[in-house]
């Protein structure tokens, strides 16, 4: 099966062309049914073959279709690597992708676009793949241009708005701003090694200076900042949620958002020699999961909690990577694919319910009224806070774990992150479903369960919430951690822990044990004493408003580049283009047209003058002449 | 000999259009051209069998006394813009089918007089015939521009003709200074192109770099770089459509072509001391324009700045001098003269279906028509550069081969991937999403010649984004023997 891994790919390629040619023309369930059949395929294929691996000696398989790029020194094949990085990352986005195409069948159902919704879902799913499977920098490159523009399209699918086609296109501008340094650093690569080829890449990679290692593994951390929403870049997910429900479980939760961890996982040799790099990575990450968690504590819009959620889980796992925890957080993007995409799916279950709405504040006491949903939420709000046995409680303990090992402080700000996080998502689970309803009276009387395309993906991914821990149990239990085990071949420094059991116990028990204690203050707040939040920004205290409104980042980029990017653009245009340099040609031609006016009056077409002139020529020659 | 039917084709075919009346005056137009496509075609295939073929190339005495010869001849460079030239101009000629134009004869003759011209500035071997065609191929445009243009064309016309006829009489001078110094040795004079290289290079650097700018002023003006650029949007927005895709799709390419052709080789040393100096104002132009382009409310306008920043990429890589600057520059002149006739077509059918080009008058087109904002969205990543897309191949090799030269002068450069972004997707949304605007407009289906003409250009953005090898196969040894020739 590993020689026909090109078949994962062209399965949704194929799919997305007949809906995109043919899908107007096709019944709904025709053109469902073809979006879904052709990530089931792909998915089939991906497990066959990763069995293969599992049970094959060699760990590494190069693809090659055909070559690309060819100029002189330069040489680009169109060619698949499958090793046990791009095997787990196939798994994952077939696996929860095919989950996700079943339940858009059910959610997107009624909306005019369907077969386009499949469409754009299905290309995105081939960029994906391309993006994982390519054996050299710049099929990773084209795949992730190739997300972005899916991401642009989905984000921007119900296209008559114009707030949500704004946040369409802002996430494909902040993307570009990431791309460049992508691509930068892929060039820097290529005049590095005479290469982009993984392979032959790292294998020179010690041989150049540290200055280059570094400036090649922050430029392609730029790239990672954009596509993973870290800070600075990170402004442009929260609005992402523009796009449908299941769009923000597949694209910007569960794959897309998690393509930065992976380019450096697969780039971990530079990030291992360059200091400077890994301590980078590691600050962003531990600020951003910081700082989104905090903004995470006042959302009232359920997709919006989610999503800032997600850019604090993801900086969670940059800063795993920049202590070298390579394999742990490979391992949380694996378990936090499964609860994320549970929640967002979750969380559509219920705007569905609700016809629409999306504020807590309005919604309230929905457990008994949609009990698959709130059940599944229920396991993936306890997995992604950290509670054992779920499997976010290893992902998150394994990667805090080596964060001890390496910095202290880090460590606290880590776990500080992690009872916020415990704190939102109860937050949001105690207002959706506990309490009295707050909506409508219409909204009550149409309070229903979805219909089983969407319950049966949420149980999947709810049973997967659960059990996902034994991927990568720890290594101090006496366990195997198999994702650890699995990864090694690709990772080239390893660093196995240091710590004693009791240190370790010590930490986890601590991890557990803040996390209840906020989960019963959450409770204790929210149940007990049932606070709401409060209804306008004008009862706010100044820091309330302050997160509330996410610190004014917005605003801010909004002054700093948006505004004098528009003010220069216009001066350069009205004054400096149409006024000087505009200016200066015509000012050449008036004076060449004067000139010639002026000399043109010499010529008077009188005999007399013309004689007098060159009596006085020849007397200025002779003269001249007599003189010199 | 097949290089001389390339440009006899168009003419006699000119010719003949020049006699018809109404309608027969743009099928037998469109009929010639796919006939030169096809010929083009032909030629290819017998350069990909043997590139040295004698068949290929033409070579007879003009004026004895002065070493002029009528040569013409064919590299792998030479033969990609002739081809770019042949699939564009029949494509020019149908997007014209829904515009009614007065005296459809002298219009579409002189179309094909302009690709005469065209052809044969491309194959030019001598420096004298170089020169007249590059001067043949400003006549038919004048005129298009000033007899179909749209308001004040007059005036901006004559400041366009003006402007590049005095560039190209400093070339003239720079080319007859290096015919000054042929024949070393054997002191017979010659015009032909290895004998000026030979010229040139036994300049000292002083010479070289007197000859450099005063040639380089004609191809910077043509292309156009910053700051000799601001004849450009006003004759590309005032020159009918077909007018602005000869322009801006394949006229430009002179200059860039220009600069691989008759301008490395000539001055090496002149471009060690001078190339940064030129690379700097190329990349000004990139930020300056895609900056400009930002600002514009007229959706042609828009893409006329653009087209501005794109060149100065070009430019930019070609004088770096490297292969992955040059090829990517070959590679990217084909993919930007595409996509750039389908941007002017987009601006052309906006007009047509719904009055205006006025961005901010525009949207909700994407409600009415979906295939044409499929299309349009397409034709738009391309030019955005988007990987498997015709434009990401160029662009790569061009920030590759610029940051061999600098660096920091690449991320500058680069900035345009930002940039680029941000003016089309802008245009993008305002014309085609949201709602529709209060003053209403309609947008039916589209005309059958333009769907041809878009859905072509659509496929070959993708085809030879996915697969670009057919033209690295002949750019990539064209480029390193030009290259090895400079040293």
């Amino acid at each position: 099966m590993i020689k026909l891994i090109g078949l994962v790919p062209l399965f949704p390629l194929i799919g997305f062309l007949i809906n995109g040619f043919f899908g107007k023309k096709m019944s709904k369930s025709l053109s469902g049914g073809i979006a879904c059949v052709s990530i089931l395929a792909s998915l089939i294929v991906s497990v066959l073959a990763f069995i293969e691996l599992e049970h094959s000696a060699n760990k590494s398989h190069v693809v090659t279709l055909f070559s690309w790029i060819s100029a002189d020194t330069l040489n680009i094949p169109f060619d698949f690597l499958y090793d046990p990085l791009s095997a787990l990352f196939l798994l994952i986005i077939t696996g929860i992708g095919f989950l996700i195409h079943v339940y858009s069948v059910g959610y997107m159902h009624d909306d005019a676009g369907f077969s386009r919704f499949f469409t754009y879902l299905n290309l995105f799913v081939f960029f994906m793949l391309l993006l994982v499977m390519g054996n050299n920098y710049l099929i990773m490159f084209v795949g992730w241009e190739g997300v972005g523009l899916c991401s642009y399209l989905l984000i921007g699918f119900w296209f008559k708005n114009t707030a949500y086609n704004d946040a369409a296109r802002k996430a494909f501008i902040m993307n570009r701003i990431g791309d460049l340094g992508f691509l930068l650093g892929i060039i820097l690569i290529f005049v590095t090694y005479g290469s982009i080829s993984y392979g032959d890449v790292f294998a020179k990679a010690g041989v150049s200076s540290n200055a280059i290692v570094t400036s090649i593994a922050l430029l392609l951390f730029i790239g990672a900042m954009g596509k993973s929403a870290q800070i600075p870049l990170y402004t442009w997910l929260p609005d992402a949620m523009a796009g449908p429900t299941p769009v923000s479980a597949l694209i910007h939760a569960a794959t897309m958002v998690t393509a930065g961890i992976y380019m450096i996982v697969r780039s971990n040799v530079f990030y291992s020699i360059s200091e400077v790099a890994s301590e980078t990575v590691a600050i962003v990450g531990v600020a951003t999961a910081l700082f989104a968690a905090t903004i995470g504590l006042l959302q009232n819009d359920i997709k919006k909690i989610l999503a800032y959620s997600t850019v604090s889980q993801l900086g969670l796992m940059f800063l795993g990577l920049g202590v070298g925890a390579y394999s742990s957080s490979v391992f949380h993007v694996t378990t936090h694919a499964f609860f994320k995409a549970l929640l967002f799916l979750g969380a559509g279950s219920v705007i569905h319910a609700m016809g629409g709405e999306q504020d807590v504040r309005k919604m309230g006491g929905l457990k008994g009224k949609i009990k698959i949903t709130y059940i599944t939420m229920l396991l993936g709000t306890i997995a992604i806070s950290g509670l054992p046995p779920f499997s976010g409680f290893f992902s998150k303990d394994e990667i805090l774990a080596h964060v001890y090992e390496h910095s202290k402080i880090l460590w606290f700000l880590g776990m500080v992150t992690s009872m916020l996080t415990a704190f939102y998502m109860f937050r949001m689970l105690f207002l959706t479903f506990f309490g009295t309803f707050r909506g409508t009276h219409e909204q009550e009387h149409h309070l229903h369960e979805s219909p089983k395309s969407m319950t049966i993906p949420l149980m999947v991914l709810a049973t997967l919430s659960v059990v996902g821990g034994v991927l990568g149990l720890p290594e101090f239990w006496g366990q195997t951690n198999w994702i650890g085990e699995h990864l090694s071949p690709i990772i080239l420094h390893k660093d196995p822990s240091t710590l004693s059991h009791e240190t370790e116990w010590t930490l986890m028990g601590l991890a557990v044990a803040s996390a209840a204690a906020v989960i019963y203050f959450a409770h204790s707040m929210f149940i007990t004493n049932g606070v709401l939040p409060v209804a306008g920004e004008d009862k706010m205290k100044p820091w309330q408003k302050l997160v509330y409104n996410k610190y004014y980042v917005d605003e801010l980029y909004d002054t700093v580049i948006r505004k004098p990017l528009d003010a220069v653009s216009k001066a350069f245009y009205k004054f400096f283009d149409l006024q000087i340099i505009d200016g200066i040609v015509n000012g050449v031609g008036a004076a060449v047209k004067g000139t010639g006016s002026v000399v043109r009056l010499l010529q008077t077409g009188n005999i007399g003058f013309y004689v007098v002139s060159m009596v006085v020529g020849v007397v200025l020659i002779l003269l001249f002449k007599f003189i010199l | 000999m097949l290089t001389g039917l390339l440009i006899v084709l168009p003419l006699v075919a000119a010719l003949l259009v020049f006699l018809t009346k109404g309608n027969t005056a743009r099928s037998l137009a469109l009929v010639a051209s796919v006939a030169e496509f096809a010929l083009s075609l032909f030629v290819f295939f017998q350069f990909k069998n043997d590139p040295t073929a004698n068949t290929l190339s033409l070579n007879c005495t003009w004026v004895q006394s002065m070493g002029i010869k009528f040569a013409v001849g064919l590299d792998g460079i030479s033969l990609l813009l002739v081809l770019l030239t042949t699939f564009l101009v029949p494509l020019i000629i149908l997007s014209s089918f829904k515009n009614e134009y007065h005296k459809p004869n002298a219009f579409y003759g002189l179309i094909l007089v302009m690709q005469m011209a065209l052809v044969g500035v491309f194959t030019a071997n001598d420096g004298f015939l170089f020169y007249v065609f590059w001067e043949l191929a400003l006549i038919p445009i004048y005129f298009i521009c000033l007899l179909w243009g749209g308001d004040d064309r007059g005036k901006i016309t004559l400041k366009f003709f003006i402007y590049t006829l005095s560039g190209s009489l400093f070339m003239l001078i720079g080319l007859i200074y290096l015919y000054s110094h042929t024949g070393y040795g054997s002191g017979i004079r010659s015009w032909a192109i290895n004998d000026l290289y030979t010229a040139g290079r036994s300049l000292n650097v002083d010479q070289q770099s007197a000859v450099f700018w005063m040639i380089f002023l004609a191809f910077a003006i043509k292309m156009p770089i910053f700051p000799l650029h601001t004849w450009q949007p006003d004759t590309y927005v005032v020159a009918p459509t077909q007018g602005t895709m000869l322009l801006s799709g394949i006229m430009l390419k002179m200059g860039t072509f220009g600069v691989i052709k008759w301008l490395l080789p000539i001055a090496p040393l002149a471009l060690e001391k001078w190339g940064g100096t030129a690379i700097l104002l190329s990349t000004i132009g990139i930020i300056y324009a895609s900056c400009i382009a930002i600002a514009q409310k007229d959706f042609k306008r828009l893409i006329a700045y653009s087209s501005i920043a794109h060149v100065g990429l070009i430019s930019a890589g070609i004088l770096s001098a490297n292969q992955q600057g040059v090829q990517g520059a070959v590679i990217q002149m084909l993919s930007h003269g595409v996509n750039v006739v389908g941007l002017f077509l987009i601006a052309d059918i906006l007009l047509r279906h719904t009055g205006t080009r006025d961005i901010d008058k525009l949207g909700g087109i994407r409600n009415m028509n979906g295939q044409f904002s499929v299309l349009f969205l397409i034709i738009l990543l391309g030019s955005v550069a988007l990987p498997l897309t015709n434009g990401f191949i160029g662009e790569f090799l061009l920030l590759n081969g610029v940051y061999q030269y600098s660096a920091y002068m690449a991320a500058f450069a680069g900035l345009s991937v930002i940039l680029g972004a941000v003016y089309m997707l802008r245009g993008y949304q305002k014309i085609m999403l949201g709602e529709k605007p209060s003053t209403g407009i309609e947008f039916g289906s589209l005309a059958t010649s333009d769907k041809v003409v878009l859905i072509t250009i659509c496929a070959v953005i993708i085809a030879f984004g996915v697969y670009p090898k057919p033209l690295n196969d002949l750019a990539e040894p064209a480029v390193k023997a030009l290259l090895s020739n400079m040293k």
